[in-house]
């Protein structure tokens, strides 16, 4: 128990200075998996927080109903009557064409452009809040609401949030289908560098099997190998991404503060890093198997 | 007791050379005996049949009691651990030192790495070649090289040796050498299995001499 422990650790050490001994070809393989692992994690830290932005903005389906310009005080007050008489409706709030322009002329920056206007361009209207988050009922409203006297037009706020909602569905099955394709890369490229690897060792591993060397003795240091170099190249992806958010952040920084907003990428998380490491590590050690399971069978019946 | 024994033994290589027909013979545990014929009369397959590096078409052939023809590939391992094996194109590993080449079959098999230390400088001083533990193989002469074979051969202290033309290549005072070192091996228990064309080495020593002719046992 002990010797078979005392081979690990030196299968492990033999590996790491095999590796050593040429860290030009080592790097150039790492940065390859790195690379081929960055793409997919990449893309799915950005979703991830386009995600998180996209349900920090209220899920509450609300109607923006915009009325006619010339539309009279008694006017507004018997249709917001109506509008809360209708049934799906929880909430009304009337946005008078003067709170719409100074709001705008507060949260957009744009007081100047305002300024210069001759007349405020923006037309009263209502935000609704419906009881019930269906969009059967929102629709139903949305065409009842049309037809209802002075109302020119009538907005669904909810409905950019479910289309980038789909968008993001859509962007998840990319990631997924990304990470399938360049998961078999990174077999690929750990199958062939411990292919190579074995050809160099070919005598040494003749010799071995003909002094008792059981397969699994013969297979574990390629498997340490494999796995070592999934690791590292795990490492370098996460390398690759965090540095990528770090810069895309500082540009970010200062278009967010144009905005006056305080928008961010969110760097990943110890558990998602946890996750790319480990799944680099046993692509590393499959495409170890792969390789030297076919090399065994190839050259030994 | 026998501990080699083939019986009817045949091997036939794909393309249709039939190396070995009908081969039948026993080894005594002890017991130190000589291989010959002329190149290519099947010595070598015949040695590579009993480690179980080439597999019998024909007949069996029974190490340690054990049918080595018809042996599960996972068990090949262990039955080559308790042979020593001299080959043919010695097959040493240049790129370690001497010791590190004795140790690889104790490492091998999961020894102790201090148990197995005392054991490797065993094997080398027993060849005289101790004080040359640090030196890579390539600076060895032949004969030397040779000796470091036949010590990476016992240092398992295997109960059977197999050398397939351990003196071809050594001029006449390596090769006494060498045998002087079976035949002392033999002396403490081991049974040795020497292929060899040289007549004059066999006709020294008084063992007995199978004949191999195109294959077939004389």
């Amino acid at each position: 128990m002990r010797a078979w422990f005392q081979h690990h650790r030196l299968s492990l050490a033999q590996t790491s200075a095999r590796l050593g001994r040429s860290p030009f070809a080592t790097l150039l393989n790492v940065v390859a998996i790195g690379v081929a692992l960055a793409l997919p994690f990449g893309v799915y830290c950005l979703l991830a927080n386009l995600e998180s932005l996209s349900h920090k903005i209220s899920f509450e389906p609300q109607l923006t109903v915009f009325l006619a310009k010339e539309t009279s005080k008694a006017d507004v007050a018997a249709l917001e009557a109506r509008l809360r008489g209708a049934r799906g409706v929880r909430a009304v709030r009337f946005i008078s064409r003067e709170a719409a322009l100074a709001d705008l002329g507060r949260s957009g920056g744009l007081n100047e452009v305002i300024a210069s206007l001759p007349q405020n361009p923006l037309p009263d209207a209502f935000v609704i809040t419906l009881a019930a988050s269906d969009p059967v009922t929102a629709d139903r409203l949305e065409a009842e609401f049309k037809s209802f006297p002075k109302v020119t037009h009538v907005q669904a706020d909810s409905a950019w949030v479910k289309r980038l909602d789909a968008l993001l569905r859509l962007g998840r099955t990319g990631v997924l289908l990304l990470s399938g394709l360049l998961g078999i890369a990174l077999v690929a490229v750990t199958f062939n560098t411990i292919r190579l690897q074995i050809l160099t060792q070919r005598d040494e591993i003749e010799l071995c099997r003909l002094i008792g060397a059981t397969h699994a003795y013969i297979r574990r240091p390629f498997f340490y190998l494999g796995s070592l170099l999934g690791f590292l190249g795990g490492l370098a992806a996460l390398g690759i991404v965090v540095t990528g958010l770090v810069f895309l952040n500082r540009d970010l920084v200062g278009i967010a503060q144009l905005y006056g907003s305080d928008l961010r990428l969110a760097l990943p998380s110890p558990q998602e890093m946890g996750v790319v490491l480990a799944a680099a590590a046993v692509l590393g050690w499959l495409g170890a198997y792969l390789s030297v399971s076919r090399h065994l069978h190839e050259a030994y019946r | 007791m026998a501990i080699i024994s083939l019986h009817q033994v045949s091997k036939r290589y794909p393309g249709g050379f039939e190396a070995l027909k009908g081969v039948s013979f026993a080894v005594e545990t002890g017991e130190m005996l000589f291989l010959t014929g002329h190149s290519g009369a099947g010595k070598t397959t015949l040695l590579k049949l009993i480690a179980a590096i080439e597999r019998a078409n024909g007949g069996t052939v029974l190490v340690n009691g054990q049918n080595v023809s018809s042996m599960r590939a996972a068990a090949i391992p262990y039955l080559r651990r308790n042979l020593g094996l001299v080959f043919q194109g010695q097959k040493l590993l240049y790129d370690r030192s001497v010791f590190d080449n004795v140790m690889l079959p104790l490492v091998v098999t999961g020894q102790p790495y201090r148990e197995a230390a005392r054991r490797a400088r065993a094997a080398l001083d027993k060849v005289g070649l101790l004080t040359r533990e640090r030196a890579n193989p390539v600076t060895l002469s032949g004969g030397e090289q040779q000796r470091l074979c036949v010590a990476r051969a016992v240092v398992n202290r295997p109960a059977i040796l197999l050398a397939d033309e351990p003196t071809a290549s050594l001029d006449a005072a390596y090769a006494d050498e060498i045998m002087e070192m079976f035949s002392a091996f033999n002396q403490v228990g081991v049974t040795i299995l020497v292929a060899t064309h040289d007549q004059q080495l066999i006709g020294k020593y008084r063992k007995r001499v199978l004949a191999l002719d195109h294959g077939k046992l004389q």
